[in-house]
């Protein structure tokens, strides 16, 4: 008997029925109504004696043979609640596939799962997979998604279903079940497929890594049907796993790259801007040595860790975008917003920050793909050249192309420009140390002060900020390795801090870093089980709280439409403070497994307490620190 | 968050006579700096963030500060006479003095570079 025929054995055994034919008649109403919804496991199932020469078992299935393509792919780890609709793969992941590579981790939201994936993504370079439910799994997974989607990078999404209605449990697999369960996040993953057999399986799983793999990078959906999943596979069955080759990714035309070396050199004030520029380790010292050979100053939006922070070609601080008579944006999402301020007042108004002439070149593989729903590729900008490439593959060839074109008297030019960009980076730091000092001994606690507590406690380790800067942290910390720090949410979807800090230190844990995560309280609050994911996996990872008891960013947005109407300011805080009762992180956190301290709220405290938490890290476990802060 | 902090500080401006302002009170001015919500941006202490410019303990003549209140030329939202009367600036005003000045940043041994 096959496993169809099992199931409906088994359902109607439980109704005390008489065994349906293999090959049944179509059932009137009536006689549908005479099976009660009967559970698979109930209590009358288990007891009743199985017809005779009943098969009940079997040594494979189809989802061990979707875990062999698992591994073949390269997945570390599976992020997942449980969930029925995937049970199949669940148990294959564990019992098959031994719980490694992929290894299991219990995640206690959808959206976790998908943020960790996201963290991870950022550091490794690689997706991990996350299971969930076609149905009530995505919908909480969607705007972790969407974050992965708008912030191109890669998360491996495999939803369980169960397509056949006949095969469908009565009660909660039908609410589980979808006919077109990918549809829901189609206008913000890249590529998404349903196989309808294994060998169909096979071929998809590779294509939609191979997608998600290639710039520019984005969440990929496979719908798992739960028969396709359970199917019993006799041991003869030989499937094929098809070769996996991720593409190089796609490099500037050599003619454009040869032009764009040409303006580089001949401009007095060039400036390069970089968002998501840098997509693997060696990203960095090729735009440093871009910037080295031309002395132009480098602005870093923060999307990746692009530049060193305390590069004296690192004009971050600086005003230089008025200034530049040539911007190279490399992997910008937001070049518009580059290139001009925008006042939101009540007739919202915009102006050009450049001067007159200024040329702009763009670089990005975000020109290669682009969908129309979703509004996250920001204003159009005009530029004066587009290159419709990846950046950091590009990055090489332009180097040299700049270095061939540079003669010695542009190399003189380059010289004295680059001895002023010095100057004025080092007075920027002076300035940002200056404006540290005030409110140092204030409570709240300054988060100029958490930041150069927390950096007093982890300059001296091999250490990366996985999420969070309190604004300081870019200003007052020495970021020189590509891998201390990964940006933010990209679709500031609230909810990704946490999370994705926990993933991004499952990734750091092989390679020793101490993982440090600027949380904030808000962010904390959308799904705080995430700590007792890492807590259960030893994940070592430090957070320090920017607890501002508040959604504070919405809490201004409340304010501006209060001040705008003239009817007092006074209630603005209403439905944005976190506040009456203030909300105890730390006990929040021990209860899910945590070493934590606070509230803090003497800036004297907080060294000692980090130092306290840094140690319970370095034993291998996650620790938070709450310290009540100033606003912003 | 992005690892470009725009933080637009005032120029420490220099000695202001006292007899531009009119007279302010100082602790009525603390209230009226949190429940107007100045601090949201400016922080508790008028220091300054991520979100607004430090305006303690040297804004602007008084004049000037309560031109930018009434009509900001940035984002910052803008306070009426209704919102916030003369003499509830005056206060605030002195609240921003009030503020004591940072240590020497040379002896904060965390601010090093």
């Amino acid at each position: 008997m096959n496993r169809r025929g099992f199931l409906k054995h088994a359902s109607l055994a439980g109704a005390a029925a008489i065994a349906t034919p293999a090959v049944a008649e179509p059932q009137s109403p009536a006689a549908r109504g005479a099976a009660p919804a009967t559970p698979i496991m109930s209590a009358a199932a288990e007891t009743a004696t199985p017809p005779e020469a009943e098969i009940l078992t079997t040594d494979r299935t189809g989802s061990d043979f979707m875990v062999d393509v698992l591994k073949a792919i390269g997945l570390d780890y599976i992020c997942a609640n449980p969930g029925s609709s995937f049970r199949g793969i669940h148990e294959s992941v564990i019992n098959y596939g031994g719980n490694e590579r992929p290894e299991l981790i219990t995640c206690c939201h959808e959206e976790s799962s998908v943020a960790m994936g996201h963290g991870y993504a950022k550091v490794e370079g690689k997706p991990l997979g996350v299971f969930a439910h076609g149905t009530v799994g995505l919908q909480h997974a969607a705007m972790a998604i969407y974050n992965a989607w708008c912030d191109r990078v890669p998360v491996y999404v495999m939803l369980g279903n169960q397509l056949d209605a006949t095969l469908r449990r009565p009660g909660a697999e039908w609410a589980h079940s979808v006919q077109d369960a990918a549809a829901m996040v189609r206008d913000f993953t890249k590529w998404d497929d349903t196989p309808m057999s294994l060998p169909h399986f096979a071929e998809s799983a590779l294509r939609a890594y191979k997608i998600a793999m290639t710039p520019p990078m984005a969440p990929v959906v496979l719908v798992l049907n739960a028969e396709l999943q359970e199917q019993p596979l006799g041991t003869d069955v030989r499937l094929a796993i098809p070769k996996l080759a991720i593409p190089a990714p796609p490099e500037g035309d050599s003619r454009a790259v040869a032009e764009v070396a040409r303006l580089l050199v001949a401009a007095e004030h060039p400036v390069i801007v970089a968002d998501r520029y840098a997509r693997t380790p060696a990203a960095m010292a090729h735009l440093v040595e871009l910037a080295e050979t031309l002395q132009a100053g480098v602005i870093s939006l923060g999307g990746r860790l692009n530049f060193p922070t305390r590069h004296p070609l690192n004009v971050s601080q600086a005003r230089a975008i008025a200034d530049a008579d040539l911007i190279l944006a490399l992997e910008v999402n937001d070049l518009w917003g580059v290139v001009n301020t925008f006042r939101d007042q009540l007739h919202r108004s915009s102006r050009p920050l450049t001067r007159p002439g200024t040329k702009v070149i763009s670089i990005t593989s975000g020109d290669l793909y682009l969908k129309a729903n979703y509004q996250d590729f920001q204003r159009f900008a005009e530029v004066d050249l587009a290159l419709a490439a990846d950046a950091e593959a590009t990055l090489p060839s332009l180097v040299d192309a700049v270095k061939r074109t540079a003669t010695a008297d542009r190399r003189r030019v380059f010289e004295s420009r680059g001895a002023k960009l010095a100057e004025a980076t080092s007075a920027a730091l002076d300035r940002a140390r200056l404006e540290a000092s005030y409110a140092w001994d204030a409570s709240p606690v300054s988060t100029a002060r958490l930041c150069a507590e927390l950096w007093g406690q982890i300059r001296n380790e091999d250490w990366a900020l996985v999420n969070g800067t309190a604004g300081w942290a870019p200003r007052l910390w020495s970021f020189d390795k590509p891998y201390q720090f990964i940006g933010g949410s990209g679709g500031a979807g609230v909810g990704y801090g946490a999370p994705a800090a926990v993933g991004a230190a499952l990734a750091h844990k092989r390679h020793g870093r101490l993982a440090v995560n600027i949380q904030t309280d808000g962010d904390l609050m959308y799904a705080p089980g995430v700590l007792w994911t890492a807590a259960h996996h030893r994940i070592p990872l430090l957070s320090v709280m920017h607890n501002n008891r508040a959604y504070h960013q919405e809490l201004m947005h409340v304010q501006k439409m209060c001040n705008r109407h003239s009817r007092g300011v006074d209630r603005g805080r209403i439905g944005s403070e976190l506040v009456d009762p203030f909300i105890d992180y730390a006990k929040v956190a021990q209860g899910l497994g945590l070493h934590a301290e606070g509230p803090i709220t003497d800036p004297k405290d907080v060294g000692p307490a980090i130092a306290r938490a840094v140690a319970t890290v370095k034993r291998g476990e996650p620790a938070l620190v709450d310290v009540v802060c100033q606003p912003r | 968050m992005t690892l470009t902090v725009a933080v637009h500080t005032q120029s420490p401006s220099p000695a202001q006579p006292a007899a531009a302002a009119p007279p302010g009170d100082a602790e009525r001015g603390k209230a009226l700096f949190v429940k107007n919500g100045c601090y949201q941006c400016h922080n508790y202490e008028g220091h300054g963030g991520a979100a607004g410019a430090r305006i303690a303990p040297n804004p602007l003549p008084f004049r000037a500060f309560v031109a930018y209140v009434r009509a900001p030329r940035g984002d910052m939202p803008p306070y009426t006479a209704t919102v916030m009367a003369e003499q509830d600036l005056a206060d605030v005003y002195a609240y921003l003095r009030s503020r004591p000045r940072p240590a020497d940043v040379s002896r904060i041994p965390l601010l090093a570079r």
